[in-house]
């Protein structure tokens, strides 16, 4: 049969209430300077991989605090860890051990 | 002779207005509408951005409040008129009141939140504003407030009535954002298990201590800011509320529920700053809040000669800067009285 060309398309809201939360709570815990985060975006414009790919820190950070951890992992995978967005970021957060702990994170949730 | 000066409103600008001008030598008479001095600031509990208690303030600005000024409460007025350098101000218990010079410090109101319909305040039970919170601290009935709350998720919405043209106000009253922020600290002290959000445009963090205070928000009390304007609140059947807004750092739209929603409501002229104006023929500008006689220089006179103003019949102002303007308009009077 022909198809149709319909298909139910996914709700793009944040359902807030119904995100797993706990890694968020688990990263805010081993790294408590991401709190700090004004979102100014220093750490995406100066991200080598970010000029090449896809790659913003800045929305992986909301994202991580809105719970939203769908596309997280292939994400994360996109850095090199070099630790440029640190040096810029001007409210000093440990940008890198949030890389870091959202792989962990997502390790032991099972994502 | 000496020189005489009539000050309307017993807020913070007319208190200091006074104090200021009767130790200069000046007799005052200082016109409250209500029954008792010190405005608005009898609706704060704690001032940010030390969280100091309001009431030290009002001490301050009373402890002067003796020699040489007649003080009338309860007084309003019905006419005011200028005959050569002289006015005459009419009040509605009869009595007739002279001067040399006239100082307008009658201030602002909050916006009436019930105008942003859409956010359901005095529709649904759990969505208060900035100011009734301060009066649950105010009298200590914070627990009344945050009784039966489980989640204890707590939103505070900026900009309600300001930077709105549909609201009628184009303006920033720039002091919600701090205020919100205190707030949101003050709540986390009293439920240390709540979660609090701003939802936020703009963070207009401008004075001294204000951007200190965010990042211990964000820092020591773990509060939440969301960019983006709140959309819309609608009630579920259990009372709590479902917010819809953008996400704007995500670019994604945001629905969630909060138990208690803060709504913090902008400044504008009171009724009585625009009754006066139309009276004297002063200059509305076109956020309807008095213009001087120049905004950068002549910042405490208008255009008529012997009618000053002081605070916030000006726009928005703290009370930092509307004690520190309340002396610089009695500078003005007490020149032009020479």
């Amino acid at each position: 049969m022909k198809p149709f060309g319909y298909t139910i398309t996914k709700d793009r809201q944040i359902d807030f209430d119904a995100n797993d939360r706990e890694v968020t709570g688990f990263i805010n815990e081993v790294e408590p300077s991401i709190r700090l985060c004004m979102g100014c975006g220093s750490c995406t414009a100066t991200c080598s991989a970010g000029h090449f790919t896809d790659l913003n820190i800045r929305r992986i950070h909301t994202f991580v605090q809105r719970g939203e951890l769908q596309h997280l992992k292939k994400e994360i995978m996109k850095c090199m860890l070099c630790g440029k967005c640190q040096l810029v970021c001007p409210r000093g957060v440990n940008l890198r051990n949030l890389i870091l702990s959202i792989h962990t994170a997502l390790e032991k949730s099972g994502i | 002779m000496s020189k005489s000066a009539i000050i309307i409103g017993g807020g913070a600008a007319g208190m200091e207005t006074a104090s200021q001008l009767a130790r200069l030598g000046i007799e005052v008479d200082l016109i409250e509408k209500q029954s008792r001095l010190g405005g608005h600031l009898n609706s704060w509990d704690r001032l940010f951005p030390n969280r100091r208690d309001s009431k030290e303030v009002f001490e301050y600005l009373e402890q002067d409040m003796n020699d040489g000024i007649s003080l009338h409460l309860n007084a309003e007025i019905e006419t005011i008129l200028k005959a050569g350098d002289r006015f005459t101000l009419s009040l509605r218990d009869g009595k007739e009141l002279h001067s040399d010079a006239l100082v307008i410090a009658t201030g602002y109101e909050v916006f009436d939140a019930r105008k942003k319909e859409e956010y359901g305040y005095g529709i649904y039970d759990n969505v208060i504003t900035s100011v009734e919170l301060e009066e649950f601290f105010r009298n200590n009935k914070q627990k009344n407030l945050f009784e039966g709350i489980k989640s204890k998720r707590v939103g505070i919405v900026h900009c309600v009535g300001s930077r709105d043209e549909k609201a009628g106000n184009l303006y920033c009253s720039k002091l919600c954002c701090v205020t919100g922020v205190k707030q949101a600290i003050e709540i986390k002290e009293l439920m240390p298990d709540a979660e609090i959000f701003c939802f936020y445009m703009d963070l207009r963090m401008f004075d001294r201590h204000f951007e200190e205070m965010y990042y211990e928000a964000q820092e020591k009390w773990g509060i939440q800011f969301i960019r983006g304007r709140l959309s819309e609140a609608s009630e579920n059947p259990d009372h709590t509320l479902l917010l819809k807004l953008e996400d704007t750092l995500t670019g994604l739209p945001l629905k969630m529920k909060v138990d208690l929603l803060i709504l913090l409501v902008g400044f504008i002229p009171s009724p009585e700053t625009r009754r006066l104006a139309a009276m004297l023929g002063l200059k509305e500008g076109d956020d309807r809040f008095l213009c001087p006689a120049d905004e950068h220089t002549i910042t405490n006179s208008t255009t008529i000669p012997g009618v000053f103003l002081a605070g916030t019949v000006k726009g928005p102002a703290s009370i930092a800067s509307t004690i520190t303007d309340a002396r610089s308009t009695a500078l003005q009077v007490a020149t032009y009285l020479k």
